[in-house]
């Protein structure tokens, strides 16, 4: 094998062998993992980390996740990965991964979905869509406290709320489904007064918005209602997939 | 190649073989449809669309929504790569080939970008839009494109990821050289070619 140059080993796309170093559970579906990479690379809030698992046989399966943490945090990423039932990847991480185990990624990746410090930021996040929001959340507390941003973070019922105690003032949460005991916030599908209150300015900044193509699309109207214009609103999306 | 195993790991049911030979590296098999789209959806009418051909051309062309329609249609079945690692097996599209339109324009350069209503646009070279590789689509299954997946139409490059697909697509620029596009600009390789694995700039 060639020698390889120190750019070269830290650029995007080279398979590496990261460490699981810690595991949080968030929810009875969620779990984050830290890992270690000894090729680790800085990334923007917002950017991806390719998985691949390998069988023995060969067989291979690979899925994007986002990455929830700052990129102040060096020499690891956290990836918060939500279980889908009928997935393949993200059961293996739920069922089989502990700490010390050694998991196969590349990344970071694409530059769209974002943040450079942009603001006032909107971060609309639904479900597991609040994961790239939260990495934006923490390197802007870290970073840039005093600088405007505001997530509106919708989900099922309050055992779904990822990162709860990391959820401040500057966070609304909705309740879809179930509300906690004595809640006296919103409830609902996130609506225009939710935008209204959440947003510090309508005609100025920009969104992101990350969530099932449902949720972004519902969400996304509501932003084009209030006055964002579209190349305003940025948005990933994912999950179940679309009537064909 | 890869001595690297995840413990524990073995994976679902393996796709059966004559499947399996229709799924690039690295993709899996999606039944659905997944939407992936950068922004808002655009809300295109047929009774303002426009496609248009122009750039580096001897005669630039634009077509109406039912000019359009009175174009050669044919029907492409076909399988679908995303890059985000979905792939759909034999789905169909409806549209006219973009052999039918380019020729009437007169390319004279060997690059195109494509650009589509709401600001999106990706680059492809001439070679991997012409001997019939790609489509402007106007139908999916046999119904009209939905608006979600690029209605009322869309481009249709199989061969290549489906960003390449630009959805409510309005126009072909013919460059004479390869200028990266919203997604080729943003980490996402220059060509795409699935089967090559060309996720990524660095692939």
């Amino acid at each position: 094998m060639e020698r390889l140059t120190p750019v070269e080993q830290r650029a995007p796309g080279r398979w590496q062998i990261g460490t699981v170093t810690s595991i949080k559970r968030e929810t009875p579906r969620v779990k984050s993992f830290r890992i270690a990479l000894p090729m680790w690379m800085e990334h923007l809030p917002g950017q991806h980390y390719d998985v691949r698992l390998s069988a023995p046989d060969g067989y291979q399966a690979e899925r994007s996740y986002s990455i929830a943490s700052s990129p102040l945090d060096r020499g690891e990423i956290e990836l918060t990965i939500d279980r889908l039932e009928d997935g393949e990847v993200s059961p293996y991480f739920d069922d089989v991964v502990v700490e010390g185990d050694e998991v196969e990624v590349r990344g970071p990746f694409t530059s769209y979905f974002v943040w450079r410090g942009e603001h006032p930021v909107l971060l609309v996040g639904g479900g597991s869509g609040v994961v790239p929001l939260m990495a934006m959340m923490r390197h802007r507390r870290r970073t840039m406290p005093e600088l405007p941003m505001r997530l509106v973070y919708s989900v099922r019922a309050a055992e779904d709320v990822i990162y709860a105690d990391e959820l401040g003032e500057d966070a609304v949460l909705t309740f879809t489904r179930a509300a906690p005991e004595g809640w006296d916030g919103h409830r609902g599908r996130i609506d225009e007064t939710l935008v209204a209150q959440s947003a510090t300015s309508l005609t100025s900044g920009i969104a992101f918005v990350c969530g099932s193509n449902g949720f972004v699309e519902s969400a996304t109207g509501l932003l084009l209602e209030s006055g964002f214009e579209p190349q305003r609103i940025r948005t990933e999306r994912f999950g179940p997939t679309g009537q064909p | 190649m890869c001595a690297f195993i995840s413990r524990g790991f073995k994976g679902r049911e393996r796709t059966p073989d004559e499947l399996a030979a229709r799924l690039p590296p690295g993709q899996y098999v999606e039944s659905g449809f997944p939407v992936l789209t950068a922004g808002p959806t655009p809300d295109v009418h047929t009774d303002t669309w426009r496609f248009r051909i122009d750039g580096m051309v001897a005669k630039q062309q634009e077509w109406t929504w039912e000019q359009f329609a009175q174009l050669p249609f044919e029907t492409v079945p076909c399988d679908i790569h995303c890059v985000t690692k979905w792939s759909k097996l034999g789905t169909s599209f409806g549209g006219v080939s973009v052999d039918t339109l380019l020729p009437l324009a007169e390319p004279l350069g060997a690059y195109a970008t494509i650009w589509s209503y709401g600001g999106y646009t990706t680059n492809l070279a001439i070679d991997d839009l012409t001997g019939g590789k790609a489509w402007v689509v106007t139908e999916h299954e046999g119904e009209a494109l939905p608006r979600q997946h690029g209605g009322p139409a869309r481009l249709l490059v199989p061969h290549l990821y489906f960003w390449k697909s630009a959805k409510w697509v309005a126009g072909l620029r013919v460059m004479d050289h390869n200028e990266p596009g919203f997604w080729e600009m943003n980490g996402y390789h220059i060509r795409g070619d699935p089967w090559k694995e060309q996720r990524y700039w660095s692939d």
